[in-house]
């Protein structure tokens, strides 16, 4: 289902790192979410050109041995049901 | 939602709303948000305006380079989301410049706005400076009933202004205060926000605070009407999100026997400007007496934040007596609205007569239960005008003339 899914960010939401907080944030109209772990790197590389292969092919490069490819599309679908990736 | 660990260098996201800051206690609390009140000028007269009832005066107003000051502090102390809000905060000729500088230091921005005065291009101005989001007031569905509570002509402003943030490609939210002269037009409010193409609604009933709690009489809806209303919410709720609108109900705390968490907590989650720099928990707290509330110009965001005695006074629990002290709700409800507390019982300190643990319950549920009073032929006293003892700059002045009139 994901596999010509070019993921990005809608319109309305915004990646931000919080430097006072060290974390990354999605900020939107009434509403902020705190990123943990890697999400925040996961979601810079959405950027509405790569399929979500790709994505995972990055990801599985830049961190040998972790279980990204079942992970991540999960990860990614989640936050396309909340809304904020199209 | 569980997290995933570590070596696998993913990710899953925690919701941490400004509801849920996080474990207290284990760092210092810091502020996501602020609410700028840049202003108390307003073209608007609504009765139940969220101003206290002493208005700042433009003269008493902080100037562009404090506003910009102010904004970089709060960026440092944590603060990430910032309403820009008034009055009506088109009426500052300088708003691109504070809109530039909160994005400039981080700080995601949303106008709040009557809509009155806003054009095309100072529009595109507002955005190429980083703005985020609007909010737009609306009164009523009904035209002439909106601008009947607004106190003037205004509805074809907001719906021209609504087009105009859709076409500049910004999120818009309407928000709509609910009281007895509109409660019953919640179906025709709840249709606006598809057809001006709102992302969100939010849908507030009347706290009674400042001009509200002034008004009372005339905006307080019976119980029966405020439960149809709450019917018609959960029904049209499924199908505007169909639609990708997201309705929020603020609920209406004098009918429900709780008290709201407000503000999530004294000092907790965010903080708010006013217009000359007084820096307050929560824009009502002006009213409560001795609170001695630092300014900006005197004082930096972080000693104000972490160490002023108006914001560390009611800040955790250890301020609380009976029956919050012992209360399992006290850490979800803090005790509810420590304005309210004062308004209703003159002792700030109380528990919030919303609750219905609250031994001073009976000062609202008596206004609650009491039997619905004929249908008010009044709206309430206008709220005042600010005075305002300049006129704004001159390339402003054209788009912002129809908002100056009423001053």
């Amino acid at each position: 289902m994901t596999a010509r899914w070019r993921p990005v960010l809608a319109p309305a939401v915004h990646l931000r790192y919080d430097r006072v907080r060290g974390t990354d944030l999605l900020l939107l109209p009434e509403r902020v979410v705190v990123l943990k772990g890697s999400a925040g790197d996961v979601l810079r590389l959405c950027n509405g050109e790569r399929e979500v292969p790709d994505i995972v092919a990055e990801l599985a490069r830049r961190h040998p041995g972790a279980p990204v490819a079942d992970e991540v599309p999960a990860f990614l679908g989640r936050i396309r049901a909340e809304g904020w990736l199209r | 939602m569980n997290t995933l660990s570590p070596p696998s260098g993913a990710c899953d996201p925690a919701m941490a709303s400004p509801r849920s800051p996080g474990s207290p206690g284990t760092s210092p609390v810091r502020p996501w948000a602020l609410l700028a009140e840049l202003t108390h000028g307003c073209p608007l007269r609504c009765p139940y305006c969220s101003n206290p009832l002493e208005l700042a005066t433009k003269s008493a107003e902080l100037t562009t380079a404090e506003w910009e000051d102010a904004l970089r502090q709060a960026a440092d102390l944590g603060v990430v989301s910032a309403h820009l809000s008034g009055g009506e905060p088109l009426l500052r000729p300088d708003l691109t410049e504070i809109v530039a500088a909160a994005d400039g230091a981080g700080i995601h921005t949303q106008l709040v706005t009557s809509g009155v005065g806003l054009g095309r291009a100072r529009l595109g101005r507002l955005a190429d400076a980083g703005l985020r989001s609007v909010q737009l007031s609306v009164q009523h569905a009904d035209p002439a009933t909106n601008d009947l509570i607004a106190g003037r002509r205004s509805f074809t402003d907001k719906e021209r202004t609504a087009a105009l943030i859709r076409e500049a490609g910004l999120p818009l939210g309407l928000n709509v205060v609910l009281h007895r002269h509109n409660l019953d037009a919640l179906d025709a409010l709840l249709d606006l926000a598809p057809a001006w193409g709102a992302d969100r609604i939010e849908l507030a009933n009347t706290q009674f605070y400042g001009w509200a709690l002034r008004n009372r009489a005339a905006l307080l809806p019976s119980r029966e009407r405020l439960a149809v209303a709450a019917r018609t919410v959960r029904r049209r709720r499924a199908e505007l999100a169909e639609q990708r609108i997201e309705v929020v109900w603020v609920v209406p705390d004098y009918f429900e026997g709780n008290a709201k968490p407000c503000m999530g907590g004294w000092g907790a989650i965010s903080f708010t400007i006013t217009p000359d720099g007084t820096v307050l928990p929560c824009p009502a707290a002006a009213a409560i007496p001795g609170l001695d509330a630092p300014t900006v110009r005197d004082h930096d965001l972080e000693w104000i934040w972490h160490r002023s005695r108006t914001f560390t006074r009611y800040r955790g629990t250890a301020w609380m007596r009976e029956p919050c002290r012992s209360c399992d709700l006290r850490e979800k409800d803090f005790g509810g609205c420590r304005c309210q507390a004062f308004a209703l019982t003159g002792d700030a300190s109380a528990t919030d007569p919303a609750c219905r643990f609250s031994p001073d319950h009976h000062l609202v549920r008596d206004l609650v239960d009491a039997p619905p009073a004929p249908a008010s032929p009044t709206l309430g006293e206008p709220r005042r005008p600010a005075r305002r003892a300049a006129a704004v700059a001159p390339e402003e002045a054209e788009e912002a003339e129809e908002a100056e009139e009423a001053h």
